[in-house]
Formats: structure tokens, sequence, C-alpha cells
């Protein structure tokens, strides 16, 4: 990971801390799962040295776990920005224009969709549909929701987050 | 077993209770297609084109994984069947890089078949296609997503036969792929390039990584001396591309073809692998003579040597140092040959045909060469073989049986049983018999090294040395194998491993058998006996008996194991990471 903010969070305490989630889980059956969730936690992303890591000590092939890793959503291969900007891509706000708004964030932010700014300020999701219907277009960052979004508002929001 | 009937398309059968429906209609001989489906491999009911209609389920159900029931009635082939069928294979090809008058696999693809068998006309989705990856960064495989069509039976094969696990379903819905982890190239994980999932694969999504044009290319050079060399198990395999039941032996006729496709030599590596046991055979006396390393085990097969660099880098003093046998054939070629014929060895180009997809890894290694020229320039599978003598419009069951080139095309019929899993003890065995009783003894059979068992031991009483011998195969045997070392239980003079499941007949680069041709029969059994046979038919059937082995020594080696034959036949390995992510 080139990403300035995964080489801070490898550090030796967080592996000794990984040490002792996997000894403490590895005998229990379908161990794989829970220690997945500690690591996700403990380094807020599950990178390839932490997967390697898990695979030699649980002796589960690497491919195994990346193929649970990219499987579930909860799970992510690089930590998460400050501020997640989750866009819904469901049926009602796709109708409305989500895609205009996608291809603005993009452009604004320079990453695609499941990815975060170099700064790593950013990371940008698509959702399901929120429950919303009624204010599609939506977006989400972190907690905030902004509804019947048009694509020349995003730079103004963005704006508030920089 | 306690059995139940039930009602096939109105037949009465009685089946095992554990069986499948699949199982159950074909033993009445009643055709089922499948696709994700190989036997005792990928048996997870993925693909849905084995679905039959069972009164009083509401779903259609997979025949692959529905186990039979009393009083059960099935039909195989209603119109609702052959519908469902023909939507699921549609689906398919929706998201299929279709491109079968030009694709790898056009004659022998299972999905082409199944079109063609449901009569398939149009494919009346046209869906967004997912973006392929296409790994071509290694010198022994391809991985082309574009034409996986998500059966997973690569997946199983790795991990289950192999129990190496490289790859897997990874993402979901819509974009899940078959892939290595973070979606990498083989090369950057502990991939050993046996290619035991091409065989698995019933499309062209993964496939060797071809030299046909190399080779064409070199022999239509004027300045180069083309030189074939082949290996055991492709006689035992080739005749298959030419719809020879499965086991024929095509000796002579693949001689004829390698003469008549323009090669300037015709050899044998079964020649080298005479070679390989007065090499191997030496180190052994010498290593239990002089407390050497034991157990010592085979380097023939470059699927295990890359699994053993990259999983027990601290067990590589194990391994005995001879090159495989294929690349000690390279290796004469280049000095003594050479030499002999007043031919630059930079002029003479080594080709060789082999089961294996490792081996054209194998061949680029640094070490396999000398003075900036490779043992061996290129090495192409049986199945590329086989295009070729296509490509050379060669009618080959109709060849006459033809000879290899004297000299180095001699051999023994120990020689030929090394493409079974067990065959190099054997030839092993037979030689340092003789050798340590000074004997030429007559029971030459060691019976207790064959067979497809995951380990088989056998314990030979040879004058005063009762020699300990084990055998394995697969990377799953030689797994457990290493670990049997690693933990001291490993009371062994001698172990054979060969990276394949049943050894080199069964390699990566042998001929596809769709997984329909593969039930009831045991391919890596009926091509193994096609080598035993040709062993038993021959006069010399000992190593150390082949007179030009014995030539090949006065002219130039000296003796086993002597500096000259250290400098050519034999190599040294060297531990390597297991993942190697450019990032
Ligand atoms: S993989 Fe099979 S179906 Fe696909 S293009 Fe090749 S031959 Fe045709
Ligand atoms: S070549 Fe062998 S080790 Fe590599 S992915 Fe295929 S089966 Fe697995
Ligand atoms: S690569 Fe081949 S064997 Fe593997 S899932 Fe794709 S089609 Fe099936
Ligand atoms: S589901 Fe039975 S063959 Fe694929």
């Amino acid at each position: 990971m080139e990403n300035q903010v995964m080489k801070e969070v490898l550090n030796e305490k967080n592996f000794a801390a990984l040490d002792q989630v996997i000894e403490a889980n590895k005998d229990r059956k379908g161990a794989l799962m829970p220690i997945l969730h500690e690591a996700q936690n403990i380094f807020g992303a599950l990178p390839i040295e932490v997967q390697t890591v898990i695979s030699e000590k649980l002796d589960i092939s690497l491919a195994e776990i990346y193929g649970v890793v990219t499987f579930y959503s909860q799970f992510s291969l690089v930590p998460k920005g400050e501020f997640v900007i989750g866009l819904c891509l469901g049926t009602a706000c796709y109708v409305k224009g989500a895609q205009n708004i996608l291809d603005r964030l993009e452009t604004e932010l320079g990453i695609k969709v499941g990815e975060t700014s170099k700064d790593g300020k950013f990371t940008l999701e698509a959702t399901r549909c929120l429950g919303c219907c009624g204010l599609a277009p939506v977006m989400v960052i972190n907690e905030k929701v902004y509804g019947r979004l048009e694509p020349g508002q995003i730079t103004g929001i963005l704006k508030q987050y920089k | 077993m306690e059995k139940v009937t039930l009602t096939i398309n109105g037949i009465q059968v009685q089946a095992p209770k554990d069986y499948t429906i699949l199982k159950a209609a074909r033993e009445i001989g009643i055709h089922i297609p499948t696709l994700c489906y190989l036997e005792g491999v990928n048996e997870i009911g993925a693909c849905r084109v084995c679905v039959v209609e069972v009164e009083r389920a509401r779903a259609l159900l997979t025949a692959c994984t529905t186990p039979v029931a009393e009083g059960m009635v099935v039909k195989t082939n209603s119109k609702r069947v052959r519908e469902a069928r023909k939507m699921v294979v549609e689906l398919i090809l929706a998201n299929h890089n279709r491109e079968c008058l030009v694709c790898d696999r056009n004659g022998s693809c299972e999905l082409q078949k199944l079109t063609e068998e449901l009569g398939i006309k149009e494919v009346s989705y046209e869906g967004v296609k997912r973006t392929p990856t296409i790994d071509d960064f290694s010198p022994s495989i391809v991985r082309d997503t574009s034409k996986c069509i998500l059966c997973g039976r690569c997946i199983a094969t790795c991990k289950n036969v192999q129990e190496i696990g490289i790859l897997e379903f990874t993402n979901r819905g819509f974009n899940t792929e078959v892939s290595p982890a973070f979606n990498s190239s083989m090369t950057e994980m502990p991939c050993i390039y046996c290619g035991q999932c091409v065989n698995a694969c019933p499309v062209a999504a993964l496939r060797e990584k071809s030299s046909i044009d190399d080779v064409w290319e070199a022999i239509d050079n004027p300045d180069l001396h083309v030189i074939v060399q082949s290996a055991p198990a492709v006689r035992a395999a080739l005749g298959e591309c030419f719809d020879n039941p499965i086991g024929t032996n095509v000796t002579g006729k693949m001689a004829t073809a390698l003469h008549m496709m323009g090669f300037d030599k015709v050899f044998d590596t079964n020649f080298a692998a005479d070679l390989t046991i007065l090499e191997e055979g030496t180190e052994l006396l010498g290593r239990i003579k002089n407390g050497g390393v034991l157990p010592m085990i085979t380097s023939c097969s470059p699927g295990w040597i890359n699994f053993a660099e990259l999983n027990y880098p601290e067990l590589l003093p194990h391994l005995s140092s001879c090159k495989s046998p294929h690349q000690m054939f390279g290796a004469i070629m280049k000095t003594h040959y050479a030499k002999m014929n007043n031919i630059d060895p930079k002029k003479i180009y080594v080709v060789s045909v082999m089961p294996c997809t490792a081996k054209k890894y194998e061949c680029k290694r640094e070490e396999m060469g000398r003075d900036g020229y490779l043992d061996v320039d290129t090495v192409i599978t049986t199945r590329e073989l086989g295009k070729m003598i296509k490509q050379a419009s060669i009618d080959f069951n109709e060849l006459a049986e033809g000879k290899f080139d004297e000299y180095y095309g001699d051999y023994s019929g120990a020689a030929v049983i090394f493409g079974a899993t067990g065959g190099v003890m054997e030839a092993a065995l037979r030689t340092v018999a003789d050798v340590l009783t000074g004997k030429d003894l007559e029971a030459i059979e060691y019976k207790a090294v064959r067979g497809e068992e995951r380990i088989r031991e056998a314990e030979v009483q040879i004058g005063d040395l009762t020699v300990k011998a084990a055998v394995t195969h697969s990377a799953a045997g030689a797994r457990k194998i290493m670990e049997m070392i690693k933990a001291g239980e490993a009371d062994y003079h001698f172990i054979e491993i060969m990276g394949c499941d049943g050894g080199c007949v069964n390699g990566g680069g042998q001929p596809h058998v769709s997984a329909t041709n593969r039930v009831g029969i045991d391919i890596r059994l009926e091509r193994a006996k096609a080598l035993y046979s040709e062993d038993e038919s021959l006069e010399i059937r000992k190593s150390h008996k082949n007179p030009s082995i014995t030539r090949l020594y006065e002219e130039f080696l000296g003796e086993p194991n002597s500096h000259v034959a250290h400098e050519v036949l034999h190599t040294h390995y060297a531990g390597r990471d297991k993942y190697n992510l450019k990032k």
C-alpha cells in the first residue's frame, strides 16, 4: 500500500495486537470471520500485509481469505478516509440522475467508487437504497444526508469538509 | 450400502442411497449434461446445467448434487428441463468472449460442445461484459477471465487436489471473478505452475503459454540445428489428440511425426532418464555411505521443485542435485553432442515435448545453461505437439511406426516408466540393487511402489542393506512428506515426489479429457498402463544396461557424479519468497 495512512497503521503494536487476536481465536471453529473483524478494527482495513499474517497462522490460503474479504462489504482493503461519502445507486436515485452526481464526485475527488483519496480525507462508496427515495438522488457524508442533489451543488458541499 | 428404488425417464432403477441423481442416471446410460461438475473434485452445484425435473419438487433440481430417494420420479429431458438448461447456458454465453474460431480450446471446449448439444442458435441476452484480466506474465500459464465461466473447477483442483489454493472466487455479484488474491499475477503468488488447474478448466480461461510459433520459426531457420526430445509420458497420451482411446501408446507414430515436422534430430528424453538413474542412484549410495543428508528426494519434477523452494527452503538439502532429465538431455546436446558433431552450441536449438507446464518455467531458469545459452531452448506441451502435428497436415493415425535417432534416442524400460508415479523409484531400485549386489538380478519389478495411493512405502532388502523408500505424488502428498521430515518421522533413504497427481502421465500439459469422459475411468492408471507394458516389451529394462549410456560415460562423463557430470548434469536450489506483489 503506497497510502501514507496505511504505512502508519502497519506498526509493530498493531501486529502484536493481531497476534493476540489470532491466538485467542485460532482453535475455535469458523475462526476466520471474527479474526478478520478484529483485524479490520485494529488496522482500519485488511491490506495484504495483514492478510498474509492471518493466512500463515491459520493455514488458510491467501486467496481464500481475500475471497472472503472482498465478498463482505464490511471489510475493506484500504483504510477508509476521514469522511465516507455514500452515494445511493438504487433504482430511484439512478432514475433521478445519480450517475451524473457520481461522475461529478469522481472528477472532483480524483478517485473512483471504492477508493480513498491520497490525503486520506475522502472515501467514495456506492450504497444500497437508504430508504428515503423521496429525496432522490441521495448522498450521505458520514451521518449527514444530502437530498435532491444537482451536480452543480457538489463542489460547494465538498468544500465544507476540506 | 442400502439401496433405494427410483424412476428415471420411466425406467425403474435401484441405486445406493448415497448416489446423486446424476450418478444413478449414468449407470443406466442416461446422459445428463454437466459443466461445473468434476467427479470427486468439484461437486458444488454452481452452474445449474444439470437440472432435472423431480415430481413433487417445485423447482428444478441439480442432478449433480441431489441425492436419490425412495420413490423419486425424475425426468431428465422434458421440455421444461431443456429450456432451463438453454437459458443457463445462454446467460453464460452472454458474458463470454465468444471467439471460438480463433480460440485455444476450439474443438476441445466443453462449453462449445454443450452449446451445440443444447441446440443454442442465438444468444438472446446481450449484457454488459466484465472487464477482463489477462495474466500472461508467467512463462507457463495464461489466465484470461474473458473466457471464464465461474465453474470453480480450477479452484477445487488447486485447493483440494494440490492443497495449495492459489485461485478463489473473489468479489461478488456481477463482479465475481476467479482469481488469485488481490487479482495478482500467478507469478506473484506461490503458484507452482503445475497446470492442474489448466487440465480442470472446461474452457480457455486457463491455458498454457504457447510456444508453437517459436518452434516453427526455429525449424524454419537454416542456421539452427533443431533437436527434439519427448518425455516418457507424452507417448502415453498424445494419441488422445487424434481420438485414440485413453492409454494408447503411440511411441512409433510420434517418432515418425517428429521426423516429418522437420526436426534435424529426433531424440528421446528417455535416454536422459536412464542417465538420471545413474547420477541419482550414485548420489544416493554416496549419501548413505558418507552420512549425507537423508532421506534424499528426487528432483525430476519442476512443479515439485517450485513447491519445495517456495514452502520448505530449509529442507532443500534433501533434494537430489540432479537436473531433471530433459534438462540433462539439453545440457548433453550443447556440450558433448555439439563437440562430437562439430556444431557451435549456440546454433543448437533444443525443443522438449513435455506433459508439463512447469517445465516451461524451468528451462528459463538461470542455472539451466552455461556461457549465455540455455540447456533447453523451448518447452512445448503434449497438447501443443498435437496441434503442431495437425498444423503440419500430418494424418497421425495413418503413420508408420518410426524410430528415434540412434545413440541419444536409445533407452531402457526403466526410463519409460518415469512417466508414472513410482516409476523413478522402481527404475532406481533396479539399478541400485545390481550395483550393490554386483549381480544382474532378475526380479526387477517392484510392484509395492506402483499404484495411485497418496503415499506408498517399500522396504527392499538389497545385499545387507534394507533400502527404505517412499513415493508420493501431488503437492498435497509432497506437503505430507515434508511435514514428516520436519517432524523427524521420515525414516527413509529415498523418496520420490512428483508434483502432479498420478505423476507426469497426468501432468498439466497433457491432452484435455472432458469431465464427461473422465467418468468411470482413471486416466492416471490407463496412461500408466501404456508405459508399464512398453517397459515389459523391451529387452533392456535397467538403466545401467543401456549401452548408449555406457558409451556416453566412456566418451564424455567418465563416471557417475564425476567432476564433468557435476558441471553439466547437476544444479542447485534456493528458497524464494512466497509472495512477490509488485507494489
Ligand atoms: S472457451 Fe470455448 S466457447 Fe469460449 S471461445 Fe473458446 S472455444 Fe469458444
Ligand atoms: S498451476 Fe498448480 S499451483 Fe498454480 S494455480 Fe494452477 S493448480 Fe494451483
Ligand atoms: S478458470 Fe476455468 S476452471 Fe476456473 S472457474 Fe474459470 S472456467 Fe472454471
Ligand atoms: S450444477 Fe450440476 S453440473 Fe453444474
